[in-house]
């Protein structure tokens, strides 16, 4: 038992990661509550915004975090809860207006709103969050951060490392919140329905090749596992081709989940 | 914030050596990347020792136990050999030994252990929290399996040998496939900088 909460431990503290998590909380719970007639916020925003948000904190702020340091598949389980599950369960439920509803009143009025409607951060906003860019940088960045040479380093430097996974995690928000908008193009959102079902298949297929990619090679591709130590003894392949399998399969997976979700969007609006 | 800046600087760091081509260095570059050499622990004749006593000397940290069956021996004969072709300048480079085994690596095992690889080696054992809280700085992780019968049991460590200049900056690393020629190679210009 007590082993279990020692896991529990962040093995990094980031004063950040854990302000926001419990900023968000508390703001959501409060946004929940003042809630006007007609738009309560259903048990299953609820579950899904929760199960997001701790599944985030598990991977960032627990011992889970070491694992993932010295283990290649336990990494690359966390950078699934990072810029898959985690912000694909918040998007899904629709947050935001709860949260804004849930904050201080002052902080919402005088700081989030007009920073958010400046037209510097709308524009760096909308170059972001099309068809295009979107799209390109959610498998950039996972390209990116596992080209080995790069890897290497994010995986021996503390800094780089916190920036690898605070990129992953930034990108997934923005662009699970991009195709998983309720709203049709007509009704606010930033893309309509049909070029979101297209993004979503279409960036599948370069993790799906990555994936597949990393758990067919024969020679270990991520040789800082074993120069820093894996976090218990384990094939260094067999490591590799879990951690590719995680790569190809449940990412892919959670394309054809957010698939689906468009797809009920599309049939709702007709 | 200042974790931010860092990172900057490492990603800077890394720019400027891929367009520089990498420097004069046949071994991994970790300049910028990995933090500077501090540690409190004990040495194999007991003393209680610290980065700074290593000050002024290119030293060469190691993560192993006296037990280990491959990894380290191999390694330490490596780092031998490559000292040898050094000549007078191996005079200048200091290895050092940390066990990650303290349980059964006592004082004395340390020391007969590091001794059959030659005067430049030193053995560094620490306690549980020191030995640690080292590892986490390094971002390098030792786990220990299950002990058989006979009580024995190995140890899944780091293979890495961490090469720190004269000021304590943390300059190139080894790897188990780097070889001795390009270890001694990369020492002669590291320890020729230093004292010319």
């Amino acid at each position: 038992m007590s082993g279990w909460l020692a896991f529990l431990l962040p093995w990094e503290f980031s004063p950040l990661a854990a302000a926001l998590a419990l900023g968000a909380a508390i703001a959501f719970v409060r946004g929940v509550r003042r809630a006007p007639p007609g738009q309560a916020v259903g048990v299953a925003r609820r579950i899904g915004f929760f199960t997001g948000l701790a599944l985030l904190y598990f991977v960032m702020q627990t011992h889970f975090d070491y694992l993932s340091q010295h283990m290649f598949y336990i990494h690359r389980l966390q950078h699934l809860v990072l810029h898959h599950v985690g912000p694909f369960l918040i998007a899904l439920s629709q947050p935001q207006t709860v949260i804004a509803r849930g904050l201080p009143a002052r902080l919402h009025e005088r700081v989030l709103t007009p920073v958010w409607r400046h037209p510097l951060v709308q524009g760096a906003y909308r170059l972001l969050q099309n068809w295009f860019v979107a799209p390109v940088l959610f498998v950039g960045l996972i390209y990116l951060w596992l080209t080995p040479e790069i890897h290497f380093y994010a995986m021996l430097s503390g800094p780089l490392y916190h920036v690898m996974n605070w990129s992953m995690l930034l990108d997934g928000l923005l662009f699970w919140f991009l195709m998983l908008d309720p709203r049709t193009r007509e009704q606010g959102a930033l893309l309509s329905l049909g070029p979101r079902i297209g993004v979503l298949l279409v960036a599948a297929v370069p993790q799906l090749l990555i994936g597949a990619d990393i758990a067919l090679a024969t020679h270990d591709l991520f040789n800082v596992y074993g120069v820093c130590g894996r976090a218990w003894a384990i094939d260094p392949l067999e490591d590799q081709q879990l951690g590719g399998l995680i790569t190809w399969i449940p990412a892919a997976m959670m394309h054809a989940v957010g698939t689906l979700v468009v797809l009920s969007y599309w049939m709702r609006s007709k | 914030m200042s974790t931010l800046r860092r990172a900057w600087l490492v990603a800077l760091a890394l720019l400027l050596a891929s367009c520089g081509g990498g420097g004069p260095w046949q071994l991994k570059d970790i300049k910028g990347v990995v933090p500077d050499l501090a540690f409190n622990l004990s040495d194999d004749s007991g003393r209680r020792v610290s980065a700074a006593d290593y000050r002024g000397r290119t030293v060469l940290l190691f993560f192993g136990y006296t037990n280990c069956p491959d990894v380290c021996p191999t390694t330490l004969i490596k780092l031998s050999a490559a000292l040898k072709d050094l000549g007078p300048a191996a005079q200048g480079v200091q290895v050092l030994f940390v066990t990650v085994d303290p349980k059964r690596d006592t004082l004395e095992a340390l020391h007969r252990y590091v001794r059959a690889f030659g005067p430049h080696v030193t053995g560094l054992r620490g306690s549980a929290a020191e030995l640690r809280e080292l590892a986490k700085r390094y971002r390098i992780s030792y786990s220990y399996g299950e002990p058989d019968a006979s009580g024995n049991y190995e140890v899944t460590h780091s293979s890495a040998v961490f090469v720190f200049d004269a000021e304590g900056n943390a300059r190139l690393m080894i790897l188990p496939g780097s070889g001795e020629k390009a270890i001694a190679h990369d020492l002669k210009l590291l320890v020729g900088t230093q004292q010319g």
